[in-house]
């Protein structure tokens, strides 16, 4: 095995000086907490450790330069925001983080050896820690829709992680001739923010109304009921009327097979050939997952509510999009929500404190035009095992609501969107 | 850069600047840390409402809890839980909290702006 200190230059100069600094933690400081995955869960897991305990050895690892944040990028698709205000640096990350050094190394993380407690780099070098904390997101299952695969979706855009396929959707809808036809496939739970498919049908239908109103949009849905749905579906009759066709699993929504080189997707009750095609796959936690061992059959990660611990594998935490979250979404609220609880729940252990049981909150806004927003929200805690709805609390805004209210959480959504990434990656 | 930035880079700098001193006497390190608005005291809950509410300085028009007493943040969620006060979000949020649950992240959230948004 080669060395630490070959290993891991750069973590080990910051931890030099953690420890000069404090030497009475040395033995605890060593190897540290590892964080892996630089989205909304791994970034804030990451900060809220050092906040915890500046003397923990926080190391994240995370092989882009920026994140390209997700809320809002179906705004980028409308045309109505540039891809830019989706981009957050990790330059404020590292060494004199606003909450203390935080190691970034810049590299892929490959493969967790969960017996060993290691985790190893694309470059080949492998780095131990006390405590790991995965936060890989979501992969798209390249494997579970016939004719879907990473090729396809170079004509049939996923963008359903923020980037080039974001831009590739928006490209393929601007140069859409006026009374052509979007098609828009959902999958079935769970998946990636579950009122996204209906907020990015939303706002293409607001594009389409404004520049080609010849057009129509079809929601294939592998789903009978969707998050927000009534407040979804009246603003549509509303805004949009005649435009989103939504047909639902017992309508034959579901897609059973596409071809890209003439954008069909079949259903069990017939063929539909689309001008824009968007499919959104099935998706599972992020390939790391599979390889430290902590993703169940169903592709996700089974997790302890309280710690967030792998039911899996011990010392491993799982948390955002990968974890079975039980009532809470797979958000980025809910991420940053978990990454604070989870960091608090891994200093305890890592320090030897009592665990207290942690409360949760999602708020998820969607936009159905621009300034007229909806949310729904939740307040969790563990029950039985799983975080659990608390009862009488969340819900949707009210079905009948004057504008001002639209206007307002429009508003809000995008102030969330500021105040959180200032957190995170401010 | 925001005023809120420079504040912080000042926070950055200081910070750097007093670490010989700490390592000359480890025990006033101990006092530091001791007397640092901790988050490992954060109330179950209380961490999450900073997904919203940000710093003032952020100039967001989601209300910013800095500077607020515990007292009138517990008077503002009751309110809340009973449709007394209008809202958009926070009644459906609000009714997930007891009263105790209440209390103990209003205590949390009335430290000082440091406890959460600046350098601890």
């Amino acid at each position: 095995m080669p060395s630490r200190r070959a290993l891991i230059g750069g973590v080990a100069a910051s931890v030099a000086v953690a420890v000069l600094a404090a030497p009475q933690v040395r033995a605890q400081t060593q190897p540290g907490v590892i964080v892996v995955g630089g989205g909304f869960a791994g970034a804030s897991c990451a900060r809220a450790l050092k906040r915890l305990d500046r003397d923990l050895a926080v190391t994240l690892i995370e092989p882009e330069a920026a994140y390209l944040a997700c809320p809002f990028s179906n705004a980028v698709i409308a045309g109505l925001r540039g891809i830019e205000a989706q981009a957050f640096r990790y330059d404020k990350f590292g060494r004199y983080d606003q909450f203390g050094d935080i190691a970034l190394i810049r590299k892929r993380a490959v493969a967790v050896d969960a017996e060993r407690r290691r985790v190893r780099l694309e470059d080949g070098t492998d780095i131990g820690y006390t405590r790991l904390v995965l936060a890989p997101g979501v992969d798209l299952r390249f494997d579970a829709l016939p004719g879907y695969d990473e090729a396809s979706a170079a004509t049939m855009p996923h963008a359903w992680k923020a980037g080039a396929q974001t831009l590739l959707l928006r490209d393929q809808l601007a140069a859409m001739p006026d009374g052509g036809i979007v098609i828009l496939a959902a999958p079935a739970n769970p998946f990636r923010c579950p009122p996204g498919p209906y907020e990015r049908a939303s706002l293409i239908a607001h594009y389409l109304k404004a520049s080609k109103p010849r057009s129509k949009l079809i929601i294939l849905d592998a789903k009978d009921a969707f998050s927000k749905q009534r407040l979804f579906e009246a603003a549509w009759q509303e805004l949009y009327p005649g435009l989103i066709e939504w047909v639902p699993l017992s309508s034959g929504g579901r897609v059973t097979e596409v071809d890209p080189a003439t954008r069909t997707l079949v259903t069990e009750f017939g063929n539909h050939k689309a001008d824009v095609a968007n499919v959104i796959p099935p998706q599972r936690a992020g390939a790391i997952a599979q390889s430290a061992g902590v993703a169940d059959q169903t592709g996700w990660c089974p997790i302890d509510p309280v710690t967030f611990e792998s039911r899996l594998q011990p010392a491993i935490h799982v948390i955002g999009d990968a974890a079975i979250g039980g009532a809470m979404p797979k958000s980025a609220f809910s991420a940053n929500a978990q990454a604070k609880a989870c960091a608090a729940a891994v200093a305890a252990l890592v320090r030897e404190r009592p665990l207290a049981q942690p409360k949760l909150i999602n708020t998820c806004y969607s936009l159905v035009a621009p300034g007229y927003g909806i949310s729904i929200a939740g307040v969790y805690q563990p029950r039985d095992g799983l975080l659990a709805e608390v009862e009488g609390a969340g819900g949707t805004s009210p079905l009948e609501a004057p504008l001002s209210v639209r206007e307002l959480e429009a508003a809000y959504a995008q102030d969330w969107f500021r105040t959180i990434t200032s957190e995170v990656f401010g | 850069m925001t005023s809120h930035d420079m504040r912080r880079a000042k926070n950055r700098r200081g910070g750097r600047s007093l670490a010989p001193v700490l390592l000359a006497a480890p025990g006033l390190l101990a006092a530091l840390l001791a007397s640092a608005p901790a988050w490992a005291d954060a109330a179950p809950g209380a961490t999450a409402c900073t997904g919203c509410h940000g710093p003032a300085a952020l100039g967001s028009a989601i209300p910013s809890l800095d500077g607020h007493a515990a007292d009138e943040i517990v008077t503002q969620m009751h309110a809340f839980r009973s449709g007394e006060r209008k809202a958009t979000v926070m009644d459906r949020i609000a009714r997930g909290f007891t009263e105790e649950e209440t209390r103990a992240i209003a205590e949390w959230l009335a430290k000082p702006e440091a406890a959460r948004h600046a350098q601890p």
